[in-house]
């Protein structure tokens, strides 16, 4: 039914008047004067022709302020990881804007955009993606060297975020030699190495117990407290709890806008039953 | 049961049997705990204390005849208030399933904003459960009943994510004019 509905608005589109971009995403910052590090407008991403066609995100506005820990929460198909590439850069809007640090990166060149993805987000995926024949510290540099940091550089970084996230001991590991939590560790040192703008983490829990779960939050909660901006693809609820703000997602469209940092504090006593 | 049984007659004046039925039919299995004469007992005591009235007695050509209550000005209040007031975090699944078949049998609330309003209530719990389990040892004794905890709400949450799907899906229109 929504399929449908859905692709009847989506042929409509096309030049069409409604709503045009100038009014501005829904849930914007007002106090945030620097303006959001991630911005979209409109974005939609379309999969497929004519009968097969699937919007997978279809007219997101979205604003995260820069410092903000977004989660996005969906069923699993909702558009959440298509909507995460392209915050990214790693794909292409079919329709609307994507706005990062105050740039738009929707239109930019392959080149353009593989620099930008290189200085300025940094990626952890589900299944880490590290490399299997290089250690933990070859791993974290790789992304620095990449970026035109010098081999010394490279290295007292990687170190210094290798201890950050607590595998100092275990630097010149291989993947295969470190627990899954560790692993995803790695991933998220090998995120930062470059100071990105933006951190982005597709499902960064989805094959961890819950105990590697809560290390990764913990460091998530740390990079929160550090004033980085952080974007949580999740289906696990209590990932996405642990968040400043969460967005749901329904078929390619934001569902609900949920504020979760200070405030309409109920107390733990009330979920014993305790509240008298 | 109250508030249930007069959000029904909110519908429409009804008799004992038909809310029975109804209800019987919002609960499934669960519905077989239900027995006959809680329904009419639940009627008498709203009678007593003024929030339904007998509207008439219905005398079918075979079968017993049946009083048909109707809820008066105050039992109208009364249902509006119910459906309003925030579920709480430990209100258990079957009370507030029957909250959302009420708010829609008597069109008195939007069962997507109550789901809408509880996943957001619940997401908060689960927000200082979840950062209270941060701050403990997952193997001590707080940070395991943390966990649970922590797993109830997300348990709670999955289950809100079905009722909005099942919810919407039945919504006559009113798509697109979800409130943030």
């Amino acid at each position: 039914m929504t399929r449908d509905g859905q692709r009847v608005r989506g042929r409509s589109r096309p030049g069409g008047a409604d709503g045009g971009p100038g009014t501005g995403p829904a849930g914007r910052e007002p106090g945030a004067a620097a303006g959001p590090a991630l911005r979209t407008v409109g974005l939609s991403r379309v999969y497929g022709e004519d009968e097969s066609m699937v919007w997978a995100v279809d007219g997101v506005d979205l604003d995260v302020p820069a410092g903000q820990t977004l989660a996005v929460t969906g069923p699993s198909g909702c558009g959440k990881s298509t909507l995460l590439h392209l915050l990214g850069g790693l794909d292409r809007p079919t329709d609307g804007e994507a706005w990062l640090g105050g740039l738009r990166i929707d239109h930019l060149g392959e080149r353009a955009l593989a620099r930008l993805r290189r200085r300025a987000v940094g990626f952890v995926f589900q299944d880490h993606h590290l490399m299997h024949e290089l250690t933990a510290a070859e791993n974290v540099e790789l992304p620095a060297l990449l970026a035109g940091a010098a081999p010394r550089t490279a290295r007292v970084r990687a170190a210094a975020l290798l201890d950050r996230v607590g595998l100092t001991g275990r630097a010149r590991h291989l993947p295969s030699e470190l627990s899954g939590g560790q692993r995803q560790r790695v991933a998220i040192a090998r995120a930062l190495v470059n100071e990105p703008l933006v951190v982005l983490a597709d499902e960064p829990t989805g094959n961890l117990d819950s105990a590697a779960t809560l290390d990764i939050l913990r460091l998530f909660a740390e990079l929160r407290a550090g004033g980085q901006t952080l974007v949580v693809v999740t289906h696990d609820e209590r990932v996405a709890a642990t968040a400043d703000r969460v967005v749901s997602m329904r078929d390619g469209t934001l569902a609900g806008d949920t504020r979760l940092d200070g405030g309409g504090s109920t107390g733990l006593g009330s979920l014993l039953g305790w509240e008298g | 049961m109250q508030d249930v049984v007069l959000a029904l007659l909110v519908k429409e004046p009804s008799h004992g049997y038909h809310l029975r039925g109804r209800l019987a039919a919002a609960l499934g299995p669960l519905g077989e705990a239900l027995n006959a004469g809680q329904v009419y007992v639940t009627l008498t005591r709203l009678e007593k204390a003024g929030l339904v009235v007998q509207e008439r007695v219905d005398v079918p050509v075979r079968g017993p005849r049946r009083k048909v209550y109707a809820p008066t000005a105050a039992g109208q209040e009364r249902v509006a208030a119910w459906l309003a007031e925030d579920a709480g975090p430990r209100t258990d699944v079957a009370e507030f399933h029957l909250k959302l078949v009420a708010a829609a049998e008597s069109g008195l609330a939007d069962p997507l904003a109550l789901v809408d309003a509880r996943r957001r209530e619940l997401m908060r719990s689960l927000a200082e459960a979840q950062h209270a389990a941060l701050a403990h040892d997952v193997d001590s004794e707080a940070g395991l009943l943390l966990e649970g905890i922590a797993l109830r709400l997300q348990a709670d949450l999955r289950w809100l994510e079905a009722c909005g799907r099942t919810w919407s899906a039945r919504a006559p229109r009113g798509k697109g004019e979800e409130k943030a």
